[in-house]
């Protein structure tokens, strides 16, 4: 057994804004083993991008403060490491695509200078070669025409073709680990076809494991081994990605797949989760989902009915539910499930 | 004033756009000052039942915003007629383009930018009523909160400002607005492709509550496949500026004709086949200031053949009530 390949221990993330203290990661926890496919669902907001960005280190401090938690690669903690050797990291190790990348590639340099500079800035060979091994990754991501492609800039590329560009800065060095941060939400359904059977092929080809980012269920079901859902800076269900969608469990988990529409043409109503994702600076204490929950008040009857005199103040609204398994592998934080189904371990 | 023949019997068509062209001047690229055209709607008929939905969808620039503006004369065609019951409105201007424009009506893709900031809720639902003639004054306001309570908010609503509301509640007062007058065509313009997920199953639910109770017809635009699935009766497919499939959805969805509807349809995640079999079209989407001649897709299409890069096919139909334009095609 050599163990996951990354191991994400009970992140907390808080942002001091003008306005207070806004927190928001409450104690993460995710691990991906090597050649794995994770993906990684939630609503706007909810905290998926903060937790790519801890990953590398990226997120800006002030006015990111990480509290507590740890970041395993290969058993090393990332948050302890001098940043020159996070350096060294970013993009050998574990690299990261962006939703929008106009934002990250740079306007000034021609497409081909970007992926060499990849090489050279890891030392990795002299100018020459790195010039040449980046049209050879334009190459491999299917950028069409690599050679010309090279002396263009992003601009001048259409969205995909930025895409393609992106992903060959990002699998340049052979990373173990790809984070993958909404890859396609820009892009038309066509073109989004095209950029996920590229990442496929590569990260069977380059056996790199990959964090997948999305607000789709669609995207996830295709391409996830396991998906966790993020729910207001937490994980509120991780499981195989097929026991997600044939058991789900959280009430938000089911509420989601419930609202997704395409099943069918005609009159039904899509059932919907009521009310809308709160603000992360007013959160309440107790279960993060309690006020658009459809269980919380079954929740609140079971409690108050005696048949667990703990708590008649409603739990629900006190107590935040953690983790317990309740396949194997298969993870999720409510109290109500918790109490039907029972058993389960922490 | 250039008025209309009223045709007797619309055959149950609200809204017929016949051979609709527009093109816009656009420079040809970023750094030149040379002007070409965008033709961003080639040629395309389009009818919308009375009180049905017809889905228009097709990828980022395909025309579908244009065509929507096309159709309530928020924008004139190039050539082309535009006959809504049954009454050639193409040239509409004055008074009577103001009242046909009544009983058309669109909600937007951004509920952000759609809204003025400066205006309450209930002036913003209600402007449409003060302007007409309708209802001024207490009787607007009541009405108003009426509406609002209607469309899932509260009679307070009616006090506030847009920007005290979520992106959903947000849509929620595009549509109040949009539906004030009792319009017969509303053309929604990707009403939800700016919402959370969660929150998209709520409004496309009150949007058939609504047209259910009103009898509305629906131009519903959209990119995403699966919204499209849910809430259309017939459903027009586009590309390049043109039509390439058009017939009811559930027959549509189940077997599709088109080599262009086959692959999108493919691709669509968990919709469409397994990764592993999809169409993955190649290449990238022609721009629309050059378009290929012959068939808009044959750079893309699978099936093309040397007559495709050639010959533009008709819009034929290939099966009863549904209708194809591609040359291997029915
Ligand atoms: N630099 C920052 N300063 C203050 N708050 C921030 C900052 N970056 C993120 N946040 C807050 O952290 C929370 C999580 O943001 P994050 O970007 O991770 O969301 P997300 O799940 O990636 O959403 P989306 O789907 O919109 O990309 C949000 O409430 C956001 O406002
Ligand atoms: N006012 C305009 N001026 C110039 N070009 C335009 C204008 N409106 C739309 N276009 C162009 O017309 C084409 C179709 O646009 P649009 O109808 O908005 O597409 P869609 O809604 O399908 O994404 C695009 O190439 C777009 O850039
Ligand atoms: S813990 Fe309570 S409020 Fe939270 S999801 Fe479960 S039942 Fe609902
Ligand atoms: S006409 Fe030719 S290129 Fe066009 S869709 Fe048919 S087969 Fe494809
Ligand atoms: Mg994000
Ligand atoms: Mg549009």
């Amino acid at each position: 057994m050599s163990g996951p390949l990354l191991a994400i221990r009970d992140l907390r993330v808080d942002f001091a804004t003008e306005k207070g203290t806004v927190r928001a990661l409450f104690g993460v926890s995710l691990s991906i083993d090597p050649g794995e496919t994770v993906g990684l669902v939630g609503e706007s907001g909810c905290g998926k991008s903060v937790t790519a960005l801890s990953i590398l280190r990226l997120l800006p401090s002030p006015p990111a403060i990480v509290r507590g938690g740890e970041i395993l690669l290969r058993g090393e903690n990332l948050l302890d490491l001098p940043e020159k050797r996070m350096c060294e990291v970013r993009g050998k190790a574990v690299s990261m695509i962006f939703q929008e990348p106009m934002t990250s590639l740079n306007p000034v340099l021609t497409v081909g200078e970007q992926v060499a500079e990849v090489f050279t800035a890891h030392r990795e060979c002299g100018r020459r070669e790195a010039a040449a091994r980046a049209v050879s990754w334009l190459g491999k991501v299917r950028m069409p025409d690599p050679e010309r492609r090279a002396r263009e800039y992003p601009h001048q590329m259409s969205g995909g073709m930025r895409q393609r560009a992106m992903i060959a800065t990002a699998l340049a060095l052979e990373p173990s680990l790809l984070i993958a941060d909404e890859p396609t939400t820009a892009l038309d359904v066509t073109i989004q076809a095209q950029i996920m059977a590229l990442l496929q092929e590569m990260r069977e080809r380059e056996r790199m494991a990959v964090l997948l980012i999305t607000h789709d269920l669609g995207v996830v079901h295709d391409f996830a081994d396991r998906t966790a859902i993020m729910y207001l800076g937490r994980i509120v269900e991780i499981a195989p990605t097929k026991g997600l969608f044939s058991d789900p469990i959280h009430p938000y988990t089911q509420g989601l797949l419930a609202s997704l529409p395409g099943k069918g043409t005609g009159t039904a109503r899509l059932s919907s989760i009521p009310g809308a994702v709160p603000d992360l600076s007013s959160v309440p204490p107790g279960c993060p989902f309690a006020d658009r929950c459809p269980y919380r008040q079954a929740a609140l009857d079971r409690f108050r009915g005696g048949a667990d005199s703990r708590d008649s103040l409603g739990i629900c609204d006190r107590e935040d539910p953690p983790l317990f398994e309740y396949a194997p592998g298969h993870f999720a934080a409510c109290h109500y499930q918790r109490a039907m189904r029972g058993g389960g371990a922490s | 004033m250039s008025g209309g023949i009223r045709r007797p019997d619309a055959g149950g068509t609200l809204l017929a756009l016949s051979n609709v062209y527009k093109a816009f001047p656009a420079r040809k690229s970023f750094f030149s000052a040379e002007v070409v055209s965008v033709r961003a709607v080639d040629g395309v008929s389009i009818d919308v039942p009375r009180g049905k939905t017809l889905g228009l969808v097709g990828e980022s620039g395909c025309g579908k915003t244009t065509l929507g503006r096309i159709a309530i004369r928020l924008l004139a065609p190039d050539a082309g007629t535009i006959r809504f019951e049954g009454l050639d409105i193409t040239h509409l201007s004055g008074e009577a383009l103001r009242l046909t424009r009544r009983r058309m009506q669109i909600i937007f893709q951004d509920p952000y930018s759609s809204l003025n900031p400066r205006m309450r809720v209930r002036d913003i639902v209600g402007e449409g009523w003060h302007v007409h003639g309708i209802a001024r004054g207490k009787e607007l306001r009541e009405r108003a909160e009426r509406l609002l309570v209607r469309v899932g908010l509260t009679a307070e609503a009616g006090g506030k400002y847009a920007h005290e509301f979520s992106g959903g509640q947000r849509q929620r007062i595009g549509i109040a607005r949009a539906i004030a007058l009792s319009p017969k065509l509303v053309v929604a313009d990707e009403p939800v492709s700016a919402l959370d997920v969660s929150v998209q199953a709520q409004i496309l639910n009150l949007l058939k509550d609504l047209q259910e109770e009103y009898g509305m017809a629906y131009l519903f635009v959209s990119h995403d496949l699966r919204v499209i699935r849910h809430m259309s009766d017939q459903v027009a497919v586009m590309y390049l500026g043109k039509i390439m499939e058009h017939g009811p959805s559930a027959e549509l969805f189940r077997e599709p004709l088109h080599p262009y509807t086959r692959s999108l349809l493919s691709a669509v995640p968990m919709l469409g086949n397994a990764p592993q079999e999809r169409i993955v079209l190649s290449g990238e989407i022609p721009s629309p200031t050059a378009p290929p001649p012959g068939c808009r897709f044959h750079t893309r299409c699978f099936m093309a053949q040397p007559v495709c890069a050639e010959v533009c096919p008709l819009l034929r139909e290939a099966a009863p009530g549904r209708f194809a334009s591609c040359h291997f095609v029915g």
